[in-house]
């Protein structure tokens, strides 16, 4: 089959979806790739470099009129009339917010593939375009702020005076907050980052962000498909009032908070960007989805009367053109590779597979948005619960017997010594006595024994237990001949217990040492 | 002072330094110590009891026998003791295990040549004890025996000289019931009427029914299997103890067996399995076709000069490693790793399962012999919460431990299990000959992952490789 690659349209786009290495990928899988002219121009892959890859350069009728064509943007609608029948377009789609582009492309007998709606599950990952994306967004979101905000990131102490670092707000914790954590703490920042999901707080500190949460939250969430969902009003409430002590100190916020299918939440206030020093940036990165900022506008950096810079760029991934391309062809590569089950060029849509069901929204005509809901493991299970990580997973039995049932145990085995010793001897009491003590003191001897001496313990008390040597020596000195032979071979296989089991022993400890370098006591 | 009043004397010490040895053994600070403590507590115990003999009446060739036993078991021993590799220790503590019940059978043998065999000419044991002592005679062969060919089988299944998958006898569990009632059965004829070839039936069963019972547990258990066999040689010097009536047997089997029974017990914690189901032979061996036929995906393979780029990137790099680095021998590639890494300012620790390897602490022994230093080497709950945020862990040879079906399949046969959760991490590579499963017979999903990468080959070798790329 052939696969089109015709030229991003959108302005301000400089992506495009295949690149000279993810064509390589795409022929290896059986494909014929023709791409547009110039396709590749924005993001620096000149069309020469396309030829050398195997792919074929050619108009954009040939492009669009190919069996499968793979796009970043949504088609105009001028597009969807250029695709031929039958066709598969894939591309980023996102049909919860355009119902319209869903219904028009449904008119036609299409297959379309929405690389937006892959679900959040691990298997899917390497297809995740959204990761992807927001991952280079959250980066650029932090060079943006860098460019305009006119100061060092990192605090330095010159002969010419001291410089206070600069403190970064990040507000949502999900890929592309996480990214920016990442760029703005490796600039020196001070980073603080505040999500809804309380989970995420392990994941800022590990990128040298500082949590912040919302003051004593009752109501938080823990998400089941792994993305944000609305808030209760009081906590919506205690946020506000957290955001404006947040405001009113930092010198850089950037706003991730994205629902997916619904407008950005309303974060940052009026009165909040008001209260911000003069010369602070905030990077509004739901812009495009109605915004978390009062006041701030798409595509545009609007400065407020306070000197408040407000960046809503939109096309944040697409200002690192290259990589970005290049992460979504590779992205579009791995879905590919996932329908061509046979690698022999031939794309084959499976809807038992819940990768495809999900991602596909019009089906040879046939409208097939939205698709069944997916569960996916990133959430972690409630607590007392270990481990469930699929839904539903019954938690495993505990195996501690019932107290009713320890008791009757207990008093079994108290009755039984009972018995046994009652009905006993004297001198077999006795023994008894030291037997039932030395158990006791066997547990309790070991039971403190630290994990990496197992192997040890266990030859040294093989080695005591090599005393039964002892027993052997004494009937060697019977007179009887077989009583003899037997008490040779006896201590002779005791002894090489005994001699042996030390010696090993030794030889083991010998080799536990400590680092040079820490001198901490033991944990 | 009297010869004997001497030996007990002795006989207390020895008792004492011996707790002391095990105390002393449960620390890292005092674990030289312990190890001298049972050596002392040991010899005191020997020359008391030669002592002992000597006012018995020994005679100049028992004498001379007893020299040449002790010379000769001592030779034997130590020269293993030098020679034994560190992977070959699982092995080695097996078979020690099989001569302490070997032992316990002759000496049980004896103890009725010497009293019910020869009723005039015995003075031991006044003739109204006669009963008891029969009884102890038949319950000490019977943990001997059973102590003896149950650490012979485990010793020929590590040492990979007989097949570890588990033994599927029909009825497996009613043979060993079986066994055990024929046992107690014998033991009643026995004592009502002390006769050879009832104590030869009876050894013959036990010996069959310690066969059997290790040889029906599987590969992946046998960390639990040779702790129970160390109590089970400890259950059988103290029946000897009751047989010989001395009360430093007694003592020593006691604490031997407690301890034993205790580690095993850690241990089935550790894989939540059941104590008692392990030790009656063959665990889990329900079901273990579950989740066979589900198509996991395909693996993704990286070779040792990507891994080598993954790890100069990584800022922390975790190593689990588990009975295939044992088998390649890799530990001291992979100690030279470590170091080679820390240089660089990587924070490389080691995450260890605890029934990583065949016998508990295997990894921890390999690791101190190539001079890891134990600060860095942590068991898998200190480590379990920290692999979320580190960028590299290398799965050395570890199959079963690092399964994430234990934790995410209800289906699977290893459900429950706690495993370490390597997959949490940013990229795992996983250290491998092939494809196949690991102890427990399960796929491992983890080998499909998108975060992982397989490494195919001779852990050593592959190890070497990524130093060499570095």
């Amino acid at each position: 089959m052939q696969i089109g690659v015709p030229r991003e349209t959108r302005p301000r786009e400089t992506r495009v979806a295949a690149t000279p290495a993810t064509v390589t990928q795409l022929i290896a899988l059986g494909y014929d790739v023709v791409v547009e002219t110039g396709a590749g121009a924005a993001s620096s892959f000149p069309d020469d470099a396309y030829a050398a890859a195997g792919a074929r350069a050619g108009t954009a009728e040939e492009a669009w009129g190919a069996e499968v064509v793979l796009r970043v943007n949504a088609p105009a609608p001028a597009e969807i009339g250029r695709l031929a029948d039958g066709a598969t377009l894939i591309s980023l789609l996102s049909p919860a917010l355009n119902p319209e582009l869903v219904e028009s492309l449904a008119a036609r007998p299409i297959t379309v593939l929405a690389m937006d709606a892959v679900p959040r599950i691990s298997r899917a990952q390497s297809m995740d375009v959204l990761s992807s994306m927001a991952n280079i967004a959250g980066y650029r979101a932090v060079i943006e702020a860098a460019n305009v905000f006119g100061r060092f990131f990192t605090g330095q102490v010159t002969a010419a005076g001291k410089v206070p670092p600069a403190k970064v707000l990040v507000a949502g914790a999900g890929v592309a907050g996480l990214a920016a954590i990442g760029a703005a703490s490796s600039l020196g920042a001070i980073v603080r980052s505040t999500d809804v999901r309380p989970e995420v707080a392990e994941q800022v500190r590990s990128l040298g962000g500082e949590y912040v949460a919302v003051p004593d939250a009752a109501e938080t969430q823990v998400s089941s498909d792994g993305y944000a969902r609305e808030m209760g009003e009081d906590f919506n409430r205690r946020a506000a009032q957290m955001y404006a002590e947040q405001a009113r100190d930092v010198d850089i916020i950037i706003t991730t908070a994205l629902i997916p299918g619904r407008p950005a939440p309303r974060l940052i206030t009026e009165e909040m960007v008001a209260s911000m020093k003069s010369g602070s940036v905030i990077v509004d990165m739901a812009a495009a989805q109605g915004g978390n900022v009062a006041g701030s506008v798409a595509d545009e950096v609007v400065v407020t009367p306070n000197g408040v810079s407000i960046i809503g760029y939109t096309d944040l991934p697409a200002r690192l053109p290259a990589q970005a391309s290049q992460l979504y062809g590779t992205n579009l590569v791995n879905l590919l590779k996932l329908l061509t089950p046979g690698k022999d060029g031939r794309l084959v849509l499976d809807f038992d597979d819940v990768v495809q069901r999900t991602i596909t929204v019009v089906r040879a005509g046939e409208k097939t948005w939205p698709p069944p809901p997916v569960q996916v493991s990133a959430a972690p299970a409630p607590p007392p619960v270990p481990a469930g990580a699929t839904a539903g997973a019954p938690s495993v039995p505990a195996r501690t017997p019932a107290p009713g049932r320890r008791f009757a145990l207990v008093g079994l085995a108290a009755a039984l010594l009972f018995g046994l010793t009652a009905f006993s001897p004297n001198e077999l009491v006795q023994h008894f006595t030291v037997f039932a003590l030395a158990v006791v003191v066997g547990f309790y001897v070991i039971s403190g024994v630290h994990h990496a001496l197992h192997t040890p313990l266990m030859s040294v008390t093989n080695a005591i237990s090599g005393i039964i040597v002892v027993g052997a020596l004494l009937q060697l000195g019977s007179d009887d001949g077989v009583v003899i032979a037997l008490a040779f071979l006896a201590t002779l296989v005791a002894s090489i217990n005994v001699f042996g089991g030390f010696a090993v022993t030794r030889r083991m400890l010998g080799m536990f040492s400590r680092g040079p370098s820490t001198k901490v006591a033991a944990r | 002072m009297t010869a004997t009043g001497a030996a007990s004397a002795a006989y207390i010490v020895a008792a004492l330094l011996f707790i002391l040895s095990l105390a002393g053994l449960s620390k890292h600070e005092t674990a030289k110590a312990g190890n001298s403590y049972g050596i002392a507590g040991m010899a005191i115990a020997l020359v008391a009891t030669i002592g002992l003999a000597i006012d018995h009446g020994l005679s100049g060739t028992g004498a001379i026998l007893m020299v040449v036993a002790v010379v000769i078991g001592a030779a034997i021993g130590l020269w293993r003791a030098a020679e034994v590799e560190m992977t070959g220790m699982p092995e080695l503590i097996a078979l020690l295990h099989s001569f302490v019940g070997l032992a316990a059978v002759l000496v049980g043998w004896n103890g009725y040549l010497t009293v019910e065999a020869d009723p005039e000419g015995q003075t031991e044991v006044s003739a109204d004890l006669l009963g008891i002592h029969s009884g102890e005679v038949a319950i000490g062969v019977f943990i001997g025996a059973v102590t003896f060919t149950g650490s012979i089988v485990a010793f020929l299944k590590l040492s990979a000289r007989i097949k570890s998958n588990p033994l599927m006898l029909p009825g497996k569990n009613w043979l060993n019931l079986g066994a055990l009632a024929a046992f107690v059965a014998l033991t009643v004829v026995f004592v009502v009427e002390p006769n050879l070839p009832v104590l030869a039936v009876l050894t013959v069963i036990a010996l069959a029914l310690g066969w059997h019972l290790v040889a029906s547990i599987g590969g992946g258990d046998m960390p639990v299997v040779v702790s129970m066999l160390n109590s089970y040689s400890g259950w059988a010097a103290a029946a000897a103890g009751f047989l010989l009536g001395n009360d430093l047997l007694i003592i020593t089997g006691a604490l031997v067996g407690a301890s034993g029974a205790y580690l095993s017990y850690i241990m089935c914690k550790a894989m939540n399995r059941s104590f008692l189901s392990v030790i009656a032979g063959g665990f889990g061996n329900e079901g273990s076709v579950g989740s066979s036929d589900v198509d996991y995906g395909e693996h993704t393979e990286i070779t040792a000069d990507d891994t080598a780029d993954l790890l100069r990137d990584a800022t922390s790099v975790v190593i689990t490693p588990g009975y295939g680095m044992a088998v390649a021998q890799a530990q001291s590639a992979v100690a030279e790793l470590t170091r080679k890494l820390t240089e660089r300012g990587v924070e490389v620790r080691f995450g260890i399962h605890p029934v990583a390897g065949r016998l508990p602490g295997h990894m921890n022994v390999l690791l101190a012999e190539a001079k890891v230093p134990y600060d860095v080497v942590l068991e898998m709950d200190e480590i379990n919460d920290d692999l979320r945020s580190t960028s590299v862990v290398l799965v050395i040879g570890a199959n079963d431990t690092v399964n994430p079906s234990a934790s995410e399949d209800p289906a699977s046969p290893i459900a429950g299990m706690p495993v370490l959760r390597v997959w949490e991490a940013e990229r795992v590579v996983v250290f491998k000959r092939s494809m196949n499963t690991g102890y427990a017979g399960v796929q491992n999903p983890l080998f499909f992952r998108d975060n992982s990468r397989m490494l195919f080959g001779d852990a050593r070798e592959r190890v070497e490789d990524i130093l060499k790329a570095l």
